[in-house]
């Protein structure tokens, strides 16, 4: 329909090249074009976090982000989180403290913690839900995921602020 | 040996979901996939004039526009109770959002820009949204007579109507006698997967079907009966789901997905936004009037109360939600005289389905509210008050039903401890009470077949389906303690109709008891048939041989499960099935079907600090005690119960599904319909479990999952009204509100609240 323009994103450590519609959102080239489906669609209109991946660093709403608004940029999503087989400390803590019912906020809210972890590594409870208060999640009612945020916390900061390479 | 009853092991597919790899049914590749989009008016009742196709059908990588025209007459309609929800609109849109027609295209962005195009020719109706609104005089009506003949109410916006009564009905005298008329608004259920639909040709002259569904096998018949296929024929896969609630439990738009697939010949998936899935399903708003008689002691005389719920205009499996909640309409106390009239009532308002808690909140809304009145006036403590009313174990709760099986004032008296009951209240803070009671859906079956393979490692086949409740990790500690085999060398198929057998639904909390009694079952079967097995290899007598702790016991020798099949079917061959059957018995005597294999019930307690200036209240402190016999996994069971509980802080403080004088919605979407976030969670929160090994279930387990979404609501109502001294009897309850009582009793003072 509408003409196309080239961006060049790293994405999860890898380049692409992508030719992306003007109207086309960054949550949209993850899922549809890069198979990346661990980054959801819920509300889409920045109401949920669901789609949170981290840009340069800072936790956006794909949803909301142009594709080519990504051009140039560094983005990361739930499946480049791990390392190999190793899980990021967020992720073993999300698992260990209860943190997961249905999933279907994980990815957003352990990439929205990851946001905060990298900013700030040692954050109170009420850091940690000031953080957080922009990812929804229907099933758990939220104790355990802080409480997986806070038990991380510690694990990462020997390591510096990522795992991911 | 292992040991994983009671613990809490780790979810199983966990890891898939923390890594992102789950595939949601809205990230499954399907090859030649189409996209769906419905064609919806901008108003709630019209009637169609025409449907032009021409222009979306021009649009590229278009492939169909699906109109009733194309549908066989008259339109097949279907529902879980009664079939009565066309696969189109007939005629008439009954709400905002009841399709007209469907496109299926390429891609989304096509599909939705074709939507568009479709132009319907339409002239609107005047509609009925409000339970006063659909019961006045001349109203116009929802569903046409023709529809449901034999229906006494056939010529009103009555569905249906259920009345329950014991003791003396007519008795209406005693030392206190309150009434009051309660609300309870409509809410949406807000999974955060939006619902998705997809279908497909199946060979031979089948279909499959892909849905966010948590009862598959209903789906099923739906969908059959809808095609005219036998259900053979019609393959149900429910996929893993993001939540549910209730509001994924019964056929939507499947039945339309089908007849799309056979038509284009393609898989096509219908993916319903977040604010498309507000109009697939909601929670029936409640009216409750109720009259309640007390002793000088505080004691229940009688209670009678009519509820009205607003449905939508289709039945959906509302004369369940209406009649559960009526039926037990105690509550959890001892009421000698009780009569409860309780109607569903149609409306042109997007569907109203189940709910976690399904009828119960609205209706524990009213009873909890009317005991905390009646404390007050009678001068008598609110705790006080409940346990005198609150039965004993053995003792009858409903005539002829299953008597109490917990110890409830135990409950009661350990929540109220938990929130410092008796301590010292802090300035403008207040405290409350109440108890959420409900059963299972009665009368139903559950089958799992159970397959041990030649190394040992095991694969459960259910039709219980995982919306993030955790059945599959309870099922497989419930297996390996069964077949005394580790927990990770268990996989559990849930919910695919064409590979595993039947189960009735996932919902009303049955599924640990009624599919883990099936799964005990297969394991047994197995247990069984593999001694047989082994005796005969070994050429010694069945009697002689037993099994435990995954072990086979010969009289000479001891083998494992692999050692044991392959002795008798060759190495790395052969394996060993069991199929468990577990029943509830069906009674159809009984009003609603079977009685009750047990009562699922949570004792909640609340502590609120209030602003008195401006309304605004948090809630410092939440506990719920959750009676649930046994445990299988401690953190889920909590999980679910400080889900269910924040749940319900939304209905209480916040939510409420809004609809303007045309019956449009003026909340559709996450941006005007608010959740509880992060900044919602109660400064303290506190989930303990009662675990008393006495429920009908594995391990001595009951029920859990909804319980924690019946009663928070009146428990901070409660707490409000102690704080304030002002008395609440519509939802939700917001600063606004409360700010709004709080001047009025300026003028003037509520003498119900309690001290
Ligand atoms: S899908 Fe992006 S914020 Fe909800
Ligand atoms: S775990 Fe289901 S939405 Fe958060």
């Amino acid at each position: 329909m509408s003409s196309s323009l080239p961006i060049t994103v790293t994405v999860n450590g890898r380049e692409r090249r992508l030719d992306v519609a003007p109207n086309e959102t960054l949550l949209a080239v993850l899922r549809e074009r890069l198979s990346l489906t661990g980054t959801k669609k819920s509300c889409g209109e920045g109401e949920c976090g669901a789609c949170t991946v981290l840009v340069d660093g800072r936790a956006v709403n794909s949803c909301l982000m142009l594709a080519v608004e990504a051009d140039g940029r560094d983005v990361l999503t739930i499946e480049g989180l791990a390392s190999g087989d190793e899980l990021h400390p967020l992720q073993e803590a999300f698992l260990e403290a209860g943190a997961v019912q249905c999933g279907f906020c994980t990815p957003g809210m352990i990439m929205s913690a990851v946001a905060l972890l990298a900013t700030n590594p040692d954050p109170t409870p009420a850091e940690a839900k000031e953080a957080l208060c922009g990812s929804l999640c229907r099933c758990t009612g939220y104790v355990r995921i802080i409480r997986a945020v806070l038990d991380a916390a510690p694990r990462m900061r020997p390591v510096g602020n990522g795992t991911h390479n | 040996m292992p040991e994983h009853v009671g613990q809490s092991v780790k979810k199983s597919g966990g890891r898939e979901r923390v890594t992102g790899a789950l595939q949601f049914a809205a990230d499954m590749q399907m090859p030649g996939l189409l996209h769906a989009k419905l064609v919806t008016l901008d108003c709630a009742r019209a009637r169609i004039l025409s449907i032009h196709a021409a222009a979306a059908e021009q649009v590229e990588g278009v492939h169909c526009v699906l109109t009733p025209a194309d549908l066989p007459r008259p339109m097949p309609r279907y529902g879980p109770v009664e079939d009565d929800r066309p696969v189109l609109a007939d005629g008439e849109t009954k709400y905002y959002g009841d399709p007209v027609a469907v496109v299926a295209a390429e891609t989304e962005q096509i599909a939705a820009a074709a939507a568009e195009r479709v132009r319907v020719q339409h002239e609107e109706l005047p509609g009925v949204y409000t339970v006063e609104d659909a019961l006045a005089p001349g109203a116009p009506l929802v569903q046409e007579p023709s529809l449901r003949p034999d229906s006494p109410h056939r010529d009103s916006n009555v569905y249906n109507e259920w009345h329950y009564a014991w003791g003396e009905a007519e008795a209406d005298e005693a030392d206190l006698v309150i009434e009051e008329t309660y609300r309870f608004p409509m809410q949406v259920h807000f999974a955060i997967e939006p619902h998705v639909f997809a279908a497909a040709p199946d060979e031979p002259d089948g279909v499959v079907i892909w849905s966010t569904v948590q009862h598959p096998f209903p789906l099923r018949r739906a969908v059959a009966e809808s095609l005219g296929l036998p259900a053979a024929k019609v393959r149900v896969v429910a996929t893993e789901m993001g939540g549910a609630f209730g509001g994924k439990g019964y056929p939507k738009f499947e039945p339309l997905m089908a007849f799309l697939a056979l038509r284009t010949g393609r898989p096509v998936r219908l993916a319903l936004s977040l604010a498309e899935s507000f109009l697939a399903g909601r929670r029936a708003a409640g009216v409750v009037t109720m009259r309640s008689g007390f002793s000088r002691d505080g004691r229940f005389v009688f209670n009678r109360s009519r509820a009205d719920y607003l449905i939508g205009a289709y039945a959906d499996i509302t004369s369940s939600i209406v009649s559960k909640a009526a039926y037990i309409g105690c509550g959890a106390y001892r009421i000698p005289n009780l009569e409860v009239t309780a109607r569903a009532v149609f409306s042109h308002t997007p569907p109203a389905t189940a709910y976690r808690g399904f009828g119960a909140p609205q209706y524990l809304w009213a009873l909890e509210a009317q005991i905390d009145r009646a404390a007050r006036r009678l001068g008598i403590e609110r705790l006080q008050m409940r346990l005198r009313n609150i039965p004993d174990r053995g003792e009858e709760l409903i005539p002829g039903d299953t008597p109490v099986d917990g110890d409830w004032k135990q409950g009661l008296s350990l929540a109220a401890e938990a929130v410092g009951w008796h301590e010292p209240l802090p300035p403008g803070h207040g405290r409350g009470l109440a108890i959420g009671v409900k059963s299972p859906r009665p009368g139903a079956a559950s089958q799992a077949l159970a397959r041990l393979h030649h190394d040992g490692s095991a694969t459960l086949m259910v039709g219980t389906t995982e919306m993030g409740q955790g059945s599959k990790t309870a099922f497989s500690q419930i297996a390996a303690r069964a077949l005394g085999i580790p927990f990770e060398k268990i996989k559990v198929v849930c919910g695919d109709t064409g590979r595993v057998p039947f189960d009735a639904v996932t919902a009303s909390s049955r599924s640990t008891v009624c599919m883990g009694n099936a799964i005990l079952a297969a394991c047994e079967e197995i247990k069984r048939k593999t001694a047989a097995l082994a005796a005969d290899a070994h050429g010694v007598s069945a009697d002689r041989v037993s099994v435990s702790d995954g072990m086979v016991h010969l009289p000479e020798t001891v083998l494992n499960y692999a050692e044991a099949i392959c002795s008798s079917y060759g190495p790395g061959e052969g394996e060993v099935m069991g199929l468990g059957e577990f029943r509830l018995p069906r009674d159809p005597e009984h009003p609603l079907g079977g009685p009750a294999p047990f009562w699922e019930i949570i004792f909640f307690a609340t502590e609120v600090d209030v602003d008195r200036e401006t309304g605004q209240y948090r809630l410092t402190k939440l506990v719920t005690v959750a009676d649930i016999g046994k445990a299988i996994n401690p953190a889920a069971v909590k999980g679910q119960d400080e889900g269910g509980s924040l749940m319900s802080v939304g209905q209480a403080m916040m939510e409420q599904f809004i609809l303007d004088e045309r019956g449009r919605p003026v909340n559709l979407g996450a941006l005007d319909y608010r959740i509880p976030t992060t900044q919602d969670i109660p400064l303290r929160t506190e989930s303990l479990l009662v675990e008393n090994a006495d429920g009908p279930g594995p391990f001595g387990a009951k029920g859990v999952g909804e319980s924690g979404a019946t009663a928070v609501a009146p428990a901070i109502a409660s707490a409000v009204a102690q704080a304030t001294g002002a008395s609440f009897t519509e939802l939700p309850l917001t600063a606004e509100r409360v700010w709004r009582r709080l001047k009025q009793q300026e003028r003037a003072p509520d003498t119900s609240a309690p001290d």
